[in-house]
């Protein structure tokens, strides 16, 4: 059922009705109308309030980390090490003394940065492939799909680390920067980013309004840009929203592999790789940044789950 | 199951009220429909898009969408309240009482399982099973003319025509023996053949089995053939109900008499009169209605209309209608949108505008060759409209896709303006490319959704015209103003526009770059007749003031006889016949004219004695031998026909055949007092 605006004058009655040949417009829902009905629908929901104010909390602590957090992040100085969470440390200090109250605030700068940045890449980049793949077709479709499904057949950490042990050879040890971190995760995203945009192109494809393109002579780069890309938004932002998701988790995956910010520094996968060994010990050390990956990944689900529910309605 | 009234109607609905609710509030969409269908008789209901049609079938069955509800009233079939069943009696509803088919039977079947399966699993359902429910198959597809029910028993839905999986569907349907057969626009996807043979089923089933029928169609000349008595709606009410000739002879509400003015009918030309059209739109659903539903657009309306609600008052035996001035409706004045027509005069002396020399098109398909096109050839000179016949797989669109040059010929040639065109878009000029130009079936999808009118414009008109900035702006509001939308449409989007609209914006968008020769496939197809009416009106017009040629396609012969001045009837990529619009439609002509003409059914006259094709159309990979029509040609006179292929001979000035039959011959065979064709 398509939706009735009711704030616009209907057709006058009899005399003044719109003579024959001049057809006012109809009473159908603008196009802003519906998009500002969109957010709205988006912003009403409960799943996504919980899911922006957790993913507000953590960029909050991103940017003014080291205002907000109580002690500095790599000040030693507190005593005895690993004390338990207490009412001047609620989660308690790591082996070194350490507040990790102050180092899971500060923390979340790192995967907040390189997430988002990681997930951009990945999704303009496949976006791009996904769109040549699917308006040319045939060996063009073929041989980059098959080139991705290369891509796609190692698993995302292996690959990931393969990168970027291969970029830091010949150095001594492991130095990875956020820069690497985030084309290397961006590159590991575009392929299945390229297969949902290749599917979604496919159905615009054959519409008859780039066949319209074609027959004013238009090339393949307006046709696939200016064309069918504004109707392939939907799709877009739907894997956006979810390789967000993935990011968080890969960023803190690799860091707790070592393979990102390196010691002091208060990364949450960091901090796991270097407290869990005494976990039995003192579990506060590697279970608040724990948490805080959890909740960042779950808060990002939630926007997702309702970003994608209204968009498929 | 509780015992019912036997004597019960098959369907009564009184007062029946049913909203959607959208956005938070509830939009009324039937609006207290009262009507009645006997046990063992069929009524039809038409109606435009969106007057409720559909709606009401859907609650009959208890299938509206979740956001649908009945507001007020009863609906009762076979003296069931269908309102009031739950959970294990509606089970037995659906499985014994009442049976739906949907307009598309490719939907209506599983894609994965094969017929036989789906077809005995409604007796399975009723606890017949086995052999039993095999040989019951068996014999129900034979009832709707089957041949071989066996073969398609073991068939997958894909592997069947539309024509036979709306039989199977059918039969599915007649299997349970119901009391109510609700049919929703059970032939619109199918060729106008295959239509007439479904229709003709649907009427014959109801002699014999004694079902009662509701017919959901915006086609009145279908529900002529089908239906005893007819309900006319309108935005959600029964305007008019009554036997179906009465209706059709008598209208007695404006609406049904200018639905019925619409039709280019009795054999009109562009260049006799303009057609009928119903000014405005339908009211929004929803929208509050103080008086009559229709008098935003009726010429008849008087102060009164608007703001008291007529009554259902009895105008005949039988026969009511909802309008103030019934007495009057017949006087509806005539409502042609614009001035007489100027027909284009066209100088033959000239060079042809358009000339195509033995286009072919041979696909490549898993090692098959398929032939869509083999050496088709015509002229068409400046402001002439080439109308292009035939059933789907007989080549029009491939023709029409190779002048445009999205498909590249296999060989041939086309010629514009004496020129030879570059066989592929790529190769032409801009100036070739802005030369031919088409509008396209469905609106919907011809318009990017994502763009404003005014950027479609624009850029068709940089790219074709070379004008920007502010004269492609001034050129714009031109183009616009010249398919008659308001100003503002510049900055709508197509969610913006209805059918109507949105095809017009593509008109504007063939002619912006001012076309020597536009295509037309199927413009108003997907369009209700009143709105077809005001486009056909508005494509004769700017043919008069542009000059500019069609290449019209439609499987509505009447609208091809209305615009065209030349046919060419296509069957399997061959011309069959080549003509002027009178020559063609009027006997003698090729035997598949003549059976593709007789396959229509008609509004006004008597119905012709249809003339049935046997089979279907054969497969363009494997042609049939001598004339590719002999298979199903039921004049066809012998061994000839099926070792050699007839020329394609000018039979008279201008008048081309492909046929072994002299034309004597044919005049004699077809000659009969023959009446006009006529379109639904």
């Amino acid at each position: 059922m398509s939706g009735v605006r009711d704030d616009v004058p209907q057709l006058p009655v009899l005399v003044d009705a719109p003579p024959a040949g001049q057809p006012s417009l109809t009473h159908l829902d603008s196009p802003g109308r519906v998009r500002r009905e969109t957010l709205r629908q988006i912003v009403r929901s409960k799943t996504f309030l919980l899911g922006a104010v957790v993913t507000l909390f953590w960029l909050v602590c991103a940017i003014f980390g080291y205002w907000i957090a109580p002690y500095h992040p790599i000040d030693e100085s507190f005593a005895p090490s690993y004390e338990s969470p207490s009412w001047s440390h609620p989660m308690g200090l790591d082996r070194v003394g350490r507040d990790v109250l102050s180092r899971v605030i500060v923390g979340a700068r790192s995967v907040i940065v390189v997430a988002p940045a990681a997930m951009a890449l990945g999704v303009t980049l496949g976006s791009i492939l996904g769109l040549v793949m699917g308006y040319f077709g045939r060996w063009v479709d073929n041989v980059i799909g098959r080139i991705l499904d290369a891509v796609l057949a190692i698993p995302l950490i292996v690959l990931a680390i393969l990168i970027l042990t291969a970029l830091s050879a010949g150095q001594e040890g492991i130095n990875v920067s956020s820069w690497q971190l985030i084309v290397v995760i961006g590159i590991a995203f575009t392929p299945p980013v390229a297969r949902t945009v290749r599917s979604a192109v496919l159905a615009e494809r054959d519409l008859d309004y780039v066949q319209a393109a074609k027959l004013r002579g238009e090339r393949a780069p307006y046709v696939m840009f200016a064309e069918i890309l504004p109707n392939v938004t939907g799709p877009i932002i739907v894997e956006a929203t979810v390789r967000l998701g993935y990011a968080v988790f890969t960023v803190a995956t690799l860091a707790f592999l070592s393979y990102g910010p390196q010691p002091p520094s208060p990364d949450w996968g960091l901090q796991i790789a270097e407290q869990y060994a005494d976990i039995s010990l003192a579990w506060w050390a590697t279970i608040f940044p724990a948490l805080a990956i959890a909740s960042l990944v779950v808060a990002i689900n939630l926007i997702t789950d309702t970003v994608q529910q209204v968009l498929d309605e | 199951m509780t015992a019912v009234d036997e004597r019960a109607p098959a369907l009564e609905l009184r007062d029946l009220e049913i909203a959607y609710r959208v956005r938070g509030r509830d939009r009324e969409v039937v609006r207290g429909i009262s009507f009645t269908v006997g046990k063992q008789q069929s009524y039809g209901l038409v109606g435009e898009s969106g007057c409720g049609k559909s709606t009401v079938a859907l609650a009959a069955v208890r299938y509206l969408p979740r956001n649908g509800r009945v507001t007020a009233g009863s609906l009762q079939v076979a003296g069931r309240d269908v309102l009031a069943l739950g959970g294990e009696q509606l089970r037995g509803y659906h499985r014994d009482v009442v049976s739906m088919v949907y307009q598309n039977p490719g939907s209506a079947l599983n894609p994965t399982i094969r017929v036989g399966k789906q077809v005995t699993e409604v007796f399975a359902l009723r606890g017949v099973r086995g052999a039993d429910a095999r040989e019951r198959a068996l014999a129900i597809l034979r009832e709707v003319r089957i041949a071989d029910p066996e073969q398609v028993l073991r068939r997958y839905p894909h592997q069947l025509s539309g024509g036979m999986q709306q039989r199977v569907v059918i039969a599915m349907a007649l299997a349970t023996d119901p009391s109510l057969l609700i049919l929703d626009e059970p032939t619109t996807g199918l060729d106008a053949t295959v239509e007439a043979e479904v229709i003709d089923l649907i009427a014959e089933l109801q002699d014999r089995h004694h079902t009662a029928v509701l017919f959901i169609s915006h086609n009145l000349a279908l529900i002529r053939k089908t239906c005893q008595n007819v309900g006319v709606l309108y935005a959600g009410e029964l305007v008019e109900e009554g036997p179906t000739e009465e209706i059709l002879q008598n209208p007695r509400h404006p609406y049904t008499v200018g639905l019925l003015r619409c039709l280019p009918r009795g054999g009109v030309r562009k260049d006799s009169r303009r057609l009928d059209t119903i000014r405005g739109f339908l009211p929004a659903i929803g929208e509050h209605l103080p008086g009559c539903v229709f008098v935003h657009r009726c010429g008849l309306a008087q102060p009164v209309c608007a703001t008291e609600k007529p009554v259902d008052t009895p105008v005949g035996a039988s026969h009511r209608s909802r309008c103030h001035f019934h007495e009057r409706a017949q006087q509806l004045p005539h409502d042609t949108e614009g001035a007489a027509v100027a027909p284009v005069a066209v100088d033959r002396a000239t060079t042809p505008l358009l000339r195509v020399d033995d286009l072919t098109k041979t696909f490549r398909q898993e090692g098959h060759e398929i032939k869509a096109l083999a050496g088709v050839s015509a002229v068409l000179w400046a402001g002439e409209t080439l109308g292009l016949v035939g059933e789907s797989g007989s080549g029009k669109t491939t023709f029409a896709r190779t002048l445009l040059g999205i498909v590249e010929p296999t060989s041939g040639t086309v010629e514009v303006d004496g020129r030879p065109l570059p066989p592929t878009l790529g190769s032409r000029s801009s100036d070739d490319v802005a030369a031919l130009q088409i509008v396209f079936q469905n609106p919907d999808s011809a318009l990017n959704r994502r763009h404003t009118v005014r950027r479609m414009l624009k850029r068709t008109l940089a790219k074709l015209a070379r004008v920007s900035g502010g004269a492609a702006e001034a050129r714009a509001g031109e183009l616009v103003e010249a398919v008659r939308l308001p100003e503002r449409a510049l900055s709508a989007r197509p969610t913006g526009l209805s059918g109507g609209q949105k095809q017009r914006v593509a008109i504007a968008r063939a002619f912006a770059g001012e076309p020597r020769l536009v295509v037309c496939d199927e413009p108003t197809s997907a369009l209700d007749v009143s709105v077809q009416a005001a486009i056909l009106n508005l494509l004769v017009d700017l043919q008069g003031s542009h000059r500019t040629s069609y290449v019209f396609i439609s499987h509505d012969l009447g609208v091809v006889r209305y615009l065209s001045d030349r046919i060419a009837v296509l069957y399997l990529g061959r011309l069959m016949e080549l003509g002027p619009a009178a020559t063609v439609f009027e006997p003698p002509h090729h035997p598949y004219t003549e059976a593709l003409l007789s396959a229509v059914p008609t509004i006004d006259g008597e119905q012709r004695t249809r003339i049935e094709l046997e089979g279907e159309i054969p497969s363009a990979a494997d042609p049939p031998s001598g004339c590719v029509f002999h298979t199903r040609c039921p004049r066809k006179l012998g061994e000839i026909c099926e070792s050699e292929e007839p020329p394609l001979a000018e039979v008279e000035p201008e008048h081309l055949l492909r046929c072994h039959i002299p034309l004597e011959e044919l005049r004699v065979m077809q000659g009969a007092p023959h009446e006009q064709p006529v379109a639904p």
